[in-house]
């Protein structure tokens, strides 16, 4: 028999703050959620069977319509895979690999600038929004000005990138950077402090670092856990050895937590990019490829390469036979379908509103999840 | 691996010679390498063969142990479970593994490398569920079991993750058309039973037979030409649908 304090209530799949098409199906006493299932597929475009029917290069694309609103470090991980797997990694010119971090992390501030006005929006405070898309209307004219798109850029290349910077972008750039911390003070002064924000936040979906680890969940969920491991810094790819840069930390790893992540790292990535200026500015302009073969043919085998996307750890696992010119087998590891599978654990116990924040503070992409 | 150089047809002497490749390691060599010693001396007679390329470690496990292993693995400071995916060989040139292979991504904190163990299996034999060593295995045997249809026991709820229920066949099998199939989808579900639109490896040309429903039209098949198309001049009222019984409506007992 139904208990009758018991309810089934679908959440989504078409839900304004279930960003996409996720279905959650609740079990609720009350406003209390007993138990929550996350039910996806609804995005589901076979990206990963695509892959195995076209060359190298054309994936590149279909990279972008998964994490959409971070194509740049979708591109990355899947040229960066490829290099490795052909052993070419280490002749990317270092003009391209400055080019290639400055992309991702404007591609970083711009899906956190996304999130926060998202998050914020779903928790009732409608302010933040107006602010976050003015500057991230300056992210995406600086890709606009790169590569002639906004969101799915497709601006990286196997070996290289596929065009030189046009002149003036990096004084649009250091534009950007010279006034981005005020905007970020701008956001915090409207949130960090704020009453309602810390209510709704605070004590909300705590994740232990243990359990963290053992959902495999990763990006600032994890590092809003106080787990101490960023990619960037553990396993570092292209340049960001070189470059002066913190891993921002939460301690009690609840909503509010994450929040001050996300927020602390919006301001590391501009000091990346400010780094990366006078650093770009010293190397020969058109060395942006490196002098490999047009057609792409890695030799056989298996590789898996991730990155620090601005979800958590972007993983490419990419099989070749060494005689066709498209993966055998490539599978995505997505942070976000993997960070999703956490939700259940935080929801349990929570209201049905603090839901929202929940699915917010993961910041999922259906378009990752589903693929 | 022995000599492959990185090479490419078309554009003779481009890229510099690839830095020499040191010789491939045996399997005695990779099982002692650092980063995986300690865990493999735990289950030695589990790991039936080792690759080892771009820097990354591969290691064949029996594939009735793995959970043996992966605990070992895990309790050796391998905590991270990074991805699980499974790969169909059918089609891989030379190949004499059985068809599938599902490969284990490990990462070490401590250590601060990957690790990627390897079981090979067929259609039938199922693989032994990782759930119970690492929570996050779930969702990945689930998409796994999804996407080739690779069976793994012990799994607490192994059903479609990305497809629905109900879906017939499973996509990322080299011989499921890339095109997709007709799946009869346009007609509500119910409509089918379980499994019912046409097989995996369809040419298409068989797909309008499948998809006939012989049955009766319930109500929700196709909308009645009169009643969408009426207009208010029409002299045939829409015959009133019987209003019918919701099922368990919750409404007599609230307290």
């Amino acid at each position: 028999m139904l208990d009758v304090h018991e309810m089934e209530v679908n959440f989504g799949p078409q839900h304004p703050s279930t960003h996409g098409v996720l279905r959650v199906l609740l079990r609720i006493d009350g406003e209390r959620i007993i138990d929550a299932k996350p039910i996806i597929g609804y995005l589901h475009r076979g990206t990963e069977k695509l892959f195995e029917h076209m060359a190298y290069p054309q994936c590149i694309p279909h990279t972008d319509r998964m994490d959409y609103v971070a194509s740049a470090t979708n591109n990355l991980g899947f040229v960066e895979t490829v290099e490795k797997l052909m052993g070419i990694t280490g002749q990317i010119p270092r003009r391209a690999q400055l080019m290639r971090v400055m992309l991702s992390e404007l591609q970083r501030i711009s899906s956190h600038l996304l999130w926060l006005a998202t998050h914020a929006i779903d928790i009732g405070a409608m302010t933040p929004f107006f602010y976050t898309f003015r500057e991230r209307e300056v992210v995406l004219d600086l890709f606009e000005n790169y590569c002639g798109a906004r969101l799915t850029l497709n601006c990286m290349r196997i070996g290289g990138m596929p065009d030189d910077l046009p002149a003036g972008w990096l004084d649009d750039l250091e534009a950007f950077v010279d006034r981005f911390d005020a905007a970020i003070d701008e956001y915090e002064s409207l949130l960090t402090n704020n009453r309602i924000w810390k209510r709704r936040t605070i004590g909300i979906g705590v994740l232990s670092p243990e359990d963290a680890i053992e959902w495999g969940v990763t990006g600032p969920p994890l590092r809003g856990s106080g787990v101490n491991w960023d990619l960037r810094k553990a396993l570092p790819y292209e340049c960001y050895s070189e470059l002066d840069f913190e891993v921002p930390l939460g301690i009690n790893g609840d909503t509010y937590d994450r929040y001050l992540c996300r927020m602390a790292e919006m301001r590391q990535s501009r000091r990346i990019l400010s780094q990366c200026i006078p650093l770009i500015k010293a190397t020969p302009a058109g060395d942006i490829k490196a002098k490999i073969s047009r057609v792409v043919r890695p030799p056989e085998g298996e590789v898996y390469h991730s990155i620090e996307s601005p979800k958590g750890e972007l993983g490419y696992y990419i099989v070749s036979d060494g005689k066709s010119q498209s993966a055998y087998r490539c599978h995505v590891r997505p942070p976000s379908f993997v960070n999703l599978q956490a939700l259940p654990a935080m929801a349990k116990g929570h209201l049905v509103s603090d839901l929202v924040a929940l699915i917010g503070t993961i910041d999922i992409v259906l378009g990752e999840v589903d693929r | 691996m022995a000599d492959e150089t990185t090479e490419q047809p078309g554009q003779p002497a481009a890229a510099p010679a690839a830095p020499a490749a040191p010789a491939a390691r045996s399997l005695d060599d990779i099982k002692r390498d650092p980063l995986v010693a300690a865990a493999v001396a735990r289950v030695d007679d589990a790991i039936t063969g080792a690759r080892e390329q771009v820097g990354e470690i591969t290691l064949v496990v029996d594939r009735d142990r793995i959970v043996e292993v992966c605990r070992a693995f895990k309790s050796d400071g391998f905590v991270y479970l990074v991805d699980l995916c499974g790969v169909d060989y059918s089609k891989f040139p030379g190949n004499t593994n059985p068809r599938f292979a599902v490969a284990y991504t490990l990462y070490s904190f401590q250590k601060n490398g990957r690790v990627r163990l390897k079981v090979f299996t067929d259609e039938e034999t199922a693989v032994p569920s990782v759930t119970s060593v690492w929570k996050t295995a779930n969702w990945h045997e689930r998409e796994t079991f999804d996407m080739l249809g690779i069976q793994f026991s012990g799994h607490p709820n192994l059903e479609r993750i990305l497809m629905w229920e109900g879906f017939n066949g499973h996509p990322l099998r080299k011989d499921f058309p890339v095109r997709g199939i007709d799946t009869g989808a346009r007609i509500y579900p119910e409509v089918f039973p379980e499994g019912g639109g046409p097989k995996a490896g369809s040419t298409g040309k068989d797909v309008k037979d499948v998809n006939i429903y012989k049955g009766e039209w319930k109500n929700y098949g196709l909308w009645p030409v009169a009643q969408i198309g009426g207009g208010n001049g029409a002299k045939a009222p829409a015959p009133a649908p019987a209003p019918k019984p919701v099922a368990a409506a919750p409404s007599e007992d609230e307290g």
